[in-house]
């Protein structure tokens, strides 16, 4: 018989152990992340005076630390972004996978991958070059640097993602679902909203949220159309007010800020709360992708 | 081919000179079928002789079906089902389909049911004709007690019936069944089977099977196909199921009713 060749025992070793180095380094890296954003953010809950961190002013130079606004200037930007980009993206996903026919497909679905992939300094130049002005001509505005300007052009960056994630779920719905409908009698329409997209609901949920998140976490874009003004929203006419997202408020002032101060803290502590908003719609999005089906359910599609 | 009795009664569908093409190939070529009303027909065949594709012309889903395209004619209630201002939707409503792999939607069984009677604007209560339904398709007993519960977590024969209750629910005039036993086990075939023999009173039932002993066991008429030498589909014989099993016309019958075939 002949021997059969065999990998000697250390070089499978060897690949074992530069494998696992590499995974334990990543988790490594996101852990000194973490550690580091808490050591640099969390001090500011005493080195800032607590009223003055959940006070409703933004003015750092004179200490004032409120971070209310910002948060929701935050929010107020990603729901008005939601606003935008769920229908437009839940709609787009719908016509490519339900309605186009195979070539617009074709051509769509790598269009929008490519859109997603554009770098949102780019958009960020298409908002103070088209939709700022248009919105001062429009609602007749000294500025047209607003906070409906933000929600419309990260609508517009978050609709790709979203697309692209509810496409795929709505692909991997079995075409017997479809067929059972329309046998019935049901017209497309009907088909689509009554049974393909609920029995795609939780993939489109997950990529509203992803979408979401993506539009929570943007910077460079929402900075260069806001306005950037860290004022309270109040009421309706907010919407084409001047305002300020962490984000931006970040990415504006950590370079002028002294190492070690309280304004430095607190620029991470903002941190840590976008780190905990986009912590807490990712486990959300994963629970939901990852809940448990039926065996049975399982086995049919 | 088509034996007197077939032709005493005015047929419910026919198939007049119907041919049907995927892009250039011609899969089903010159079929003339007329489908007695309140009987089981069978359709039987080897594999890719078009059985499933002629079954399917009958309600219009081949329109899903890229390049599908279909010359000849399909008179329902007087009308040819493919003519320009037939709508397909209305087509499907009066035509019902099961299909070969049970495929209730990720509803509750009750929705499931209920789903048919929605699309076609029936509002308030459901919970009537949902049970009627039910009821017809000899599911009631084993499902009353948990309506809600998902209708994926039903044993696959129960999901069979589930799919015929939801035809059965939009009160079709025909059901065509495309091999609707072939995932179960015998004993929910024979319930299926038994279940097809009580519907055929209120229903017509147009069933493709690979299984000639269900044909046999189960139906009225049989028609059945082959392919010709271009491979393309073609009908055979058709006529009572027992004259077709007792005394074929055709050696191509013969030959696949007694195991011969290929």
């Amino acid at each position: 018989m002949e021997e059969l060749h065999s990998v000697p025992a250390w070089k499978e070793t060897l690949v074992t152990r530069i494998i696992q180095i590499c995974g334990y380094s990543s988790i490594l890296f996101v852990i000194l992340i973490l550690y580091f954003l808490l050591s640099e953010g969390l001090p500011a809950l005493w080195k800032a005076d607590l009223n003055s961190l959940f006070s409703t002013r933004w003015y750092p130079t004179e200490s004032y630390f409120g971070i209310w606004p910002l948060i929701f200037g935050s929010l107020f930007v990603t729901l008005g972004a939601g606003l935008v980009s769920v229908p437009l993206g839940i709609g787009t996903a719908v016509y490519i996978s339900e309605v186009a026919p195979s070539w617009t497909k074709e051509i769509l679905k790598p269009l929008v991958e490519l859109l997603a992939g554009l770098p949102s300094v780019v958009l960020g130049f298409l908002g103070i070059q088209v939709l700022v002005p248009f919105m001062r001509r429009f609602f007749d505005l000294p500025t047209g640097l607003t906070a409906l300007s933000g929600a419309i052009l990260l609508g517009m960056i978050s609709i790709p993602t979203m697309v692209s994630v509810a496409e795929d779920a709505l692909n991997t719905v079995p075409k017997s679902y479809r067929e059972a409908s329309m046998a019935l009698g049901a017209t497309r329409w009907q088909t689509i909203w009554g049974v393909t997209l609920p029995a795609a609901k939780s993939g489109v949920i997950t990529a509203v949220l992803l979408g979401m998140g993506r539009a929570m976490g943007e910077t460079m874009a929402v900075m260069m159309v806001t306005g950037n003004a860290p004022v309270m929203p109040q009421g309706l006419q907010t919407i084409i007010l001047p305002i300020r997202t962490m984000t931006a408020t970040i990415a504006s002032e950590m370079g002028e800020v002294a190492a070690g101060s309280v304004h430095y803290s607190v620029l991470f502590l903002i941190g840590i709360i976008l780190f905990i908003i986009s912590l807490v719609v990712n486990v959300v999005a994963f629970t939901l992708t990852s809940r448990k089906t039926t065996r049975s359910e399982r086995l049919l599609s | 081919m088509i034996d007197h009795q077939t032709q005493t009664k005015p047929p419910i569908i026919s198939a007049e000179d119907l041919c049907i093409f995927y892009g250039n190939f011609r899969a089903v070529k010159n079929v003339d079928m007329k489908i007695v009303p309140n009987q089981i027909t069978a359709i039987i065949g080897p594999s890719g002789c078009g059985k499933s594709t002629v079954l399917r012309s009958f309600n219009r889903m081949n329109d899903f079906i890229p390049n599908c395209h279909v010359t000849g004619k399909i008179t329902f209630h007087g009308h040819n089902i493919y003519d320009e201002d037939v709508d397909p939707v209305q087509v499907r409503q009066k035509i019902g389909m099961v299909f070969q792999k049970p495929n209730p939607f990720p509803k509750s069984i009750f929705d499931n049911v209920a789903w048919g009677l929605k699309i076609n604007g029936m509002k308030g209560d459901l919970s009537e004709p949902v049970e009627q339904a039910l009821k017809q398709a000899a599911l009631w007993d084993e499902v009353k007690d948990h309506l809600k519960k998902s209708g994926l977590s039903l044993s696959g024969g129960q999901q069979q019936r589930l799919c015929i209750a939801r035809a059965l629910a939009v009160k079709p005039d025909i059901i065509l069944m495309d091999e609707p036993c072939s995932a179960l086990d015998p004993i929910a075939t024979l319930k299926i089977e038994d279940l097809m023999r009580e519907l055929s009173k209120d229903y017509t039932i147009i069933i493709v099977t690979h299984n000639m002993q269900q044909a046999a066991r189960a139906s009225d008429y049989t028609a059945f196909f082959t392919m010709d030498s271009d491979r393309a589909g073609v009908m055979v014989e058709y006529g009572e199921t027992s004259h077709i099993f007792t005394n074929p016309q055709d050696k191509r019958t013969e030959d696949y009713i007694t195991g011969r075939y290929g």
